[in-house]
């Protein structure tokens, strides 16, 4: 008997040989996630003078089949950071499992400098980058929201590639395409950040939310959203959109049953 | 000790003819020695609390903390060998991330108690290894709430098959105290260290069983307890190191956590100014 207790009760290597552990392989080559299976669509986020909004909507959907209607989308890491999930949902899971266990481990000590969102980035831009250079990325596109160091607005993404990518604004997925315009509108760069109060970021964010809504079919108008300044994080994770105007699908001609 | 010198005592997993294991009764002596550690069961909380022997001018005051987090929820104190208790620490700390890896949930502070029980007892069975130098108590807050898990999809049913018992009451504050043979009990309050025998008999005066000490009470007593531990001990110098866990509607939101400055700094006022109050008395009765 030796003195590691993970030895104890086990079949002893001087008698019994080393334990062969290709009993444990299983025929085949490994499989990787070749496609994203249940996902989340777009998330957009904006800063502000004094921190940044981040909004995404509860919906997972199973290729188009709108499949389950309360999903949090947005993680509060601490009172610092906020993360936004798009694509792959279990693999959402995945970095929440991760995020925990990294958050539980910071917290053995009592830490006066916890985490900030400059380091969370980076930190899971690592992550990504790992898991694709292993060719098994993890399928999702992440946008994290908070204070930096300096306890100044931070907002960047990294994706399923380990690209990472900074801007006053960002969406991802279809929010790429028309939320993004929208925001650069107020928010063109840095500087008028400056400008941008927390109510005009939020009013901006809705508003991007409810076009997302109209023009993106694996969309949803129950959504969340997050407000991190230095006062904290004010998570609200059951909103809904008001004010829709369907006037305009009235004008949208090419497909359907309209013959004219 | 009549028994030295018989050969039973030199080697663990040896019983002696009268039935027992001299090496965990030596690493008994070895707990025996430490700085007295304390712990409380309240009715919205736990507290623990450490008489830090301060072995050098030359260490910084404040740091190098001996009462550990483990996961969020739970705290460990321990008497004894101080790196002994590093390595319990250390294994709760695994046992904690193992069990939310298999269960997706943080380990209830009972399960947590009974594993680090049968590692402490796997101690005395070899003749490889020795037993663990250290006491530890474990108290934790099991949340009464539901918490989420991995961002989970869906919330489920909420009653009926499948789902929850109505009314049925979740979670709340534990207390545990494992020793180097890997017996351990669920407490009301618990000592352990040089002082124990007085902090046991004060603890054994505030009714724990009742249920009725709040938190903040705790602390305070668990401060006044320290300190009257100490007081045979005056010529040593020592640090309060005190820790709590509240409900998640308490002050720590459920979490273990330091106990703030300013409350330690009052608890500990309260329980030097209880201390003279005792020598008033007892110079009052010579006269």
């Amino acid at each position: 008997m030796n003195h590691l207790p993970q030895a104890w009760g086990r079949p002893r290597d001087d008698v019994y040989g080393a334990y062969d552990n290709s009993h444990f392989q299983t025929a085949g080559p490994n499989q990787h996630t070749q496609s994203p299976i249940v996902t989340g669509t777009s998330v957009v986020a904006a800063k502000f003078k004094d921190g940044v909004v981040i909004a995404s909507d509860n919906l997972a959907s199973y290729g188009s089949l709108a499949r389950f209607t309360d999903v949090k989308r947005l993680r509060k890491f601490n009172e610092n950071v906020v993360v936004g999930f798009g694509g792959d949902v279990s693999d959402m899971q995945y970095l929440d499992r991760l995020l925990n266990s990294l958050d539980i481990r910071e917290n053995y000590a009592s830490a006066d400098d916890p985490l900030n969102a400059k380091n969370l980035h980076t930190y899971l831009a690592k992550v990504m980058y790992k898991r694709r250079s292993d060719f098994n990325p993890l399928w999702n596109h992440l946008l994290i929201a908070g204070l930096d160091g300096e306890a100044k607005p931070f907002l960047a993404s990294a994706d399923l590639l380990g690209t990472t990518f900074s801007s006053p604004t960002l969406a991802t997925g279809f929010g790429a395409h028309l939320a993004q315009p929208i925001m650069r509108r107020t928010i063109p760069d840095e500087a008028s950040v400056e400008k941008v109060s927390k109510d005009e970021a939020v009013k901006l964010v809705k508003e991007c939310m409810k076009v997302l809504f109209y023009r993106d079919a694996r969309s949803m108008d129950k959504y969340s959203i997050a407000v991190i300044t230095k006062e904290g994080v004010e998570l609200s994770e059951d909103e809904k959109l008001e004010n829709q105007s369907w006037a305009f699908a009235e004008q949208i001609r090419g497909y359907g049953t309209q013959t004219a | 000790m009549t028994s030295i010198g018989t050969g039973y005592d030199l080697s663990n997993s040896v019983f002696s003819p009268d039935g027992r294991n001299f090496q965990v009764e030596y690493a008994v002596k070895a707990v025996e020695n430490g700085g007295t550690a304390v712990g409380i069961r309240c009715k919205d909380g736990i507290v623990l609390a450490l008489e830090k022997l301060v072995t050098s001018k030359l260490l910084k005051s404040g740091a190098n903390k001996r009462i550990a987090t483990v996961d969020r929820n739970v705290g460990i104190v321990s008497s004894g060998l101080l790196p002994d208790g590093r390595h319990f620490v250390s294994r709760a700390r695994d046992e904690a991330a193992a069990w939310r890896q298999q269960y997706k949930a943080p380990i209830p502070t009972s399960s947590l108690a009974d594993r680090m029980g049968s590692y402490v007892q796997a101690y005395t069975l070899y003749s490889s290894v020795r037993p663990f130098g250290v006491t530890s108590i474990i108290g934790g807050w099991d949340a009464e709430a539901e918490l989420p898990v991995d961002g989970q999809v869906g919330s489920g049913p909420k009653v009926g098959s499948g789902g929850k018992k109505e009314g049925a009451k979740h979670g709340g504050p534990f207390l545990y105290m494992i020793e180097p043979s890997g017996l351990y009990w669920g407490y009301y309050g618990a000592a352990t260290g040089k002082g124990r025998q007085i902090a046991k008999s004060e603890l054994e005066k505030l009714n724990l069983v009742d249920g009725e000490m709040s938190l903040e009470q705790g602390v305070k007593e668990a401060a006044r307890i320290i300190y009257i531990a100490h007081d045979d001990n005056k010529d040593k110098e020592f640090e309060l190191e005190m820790t709590w866990i509240s409900a998640i509607s308490g002050p720590t939101k459920g979490k273990h956590e330091e106990v703030p400055k300013e409350l330690r700094e009052e608890a500990e006022k309260l329980a030097k100014k209880a201390l003279e109050g005792d020598d008033d008395d007892e110079e009052e009765m010579q006269e």
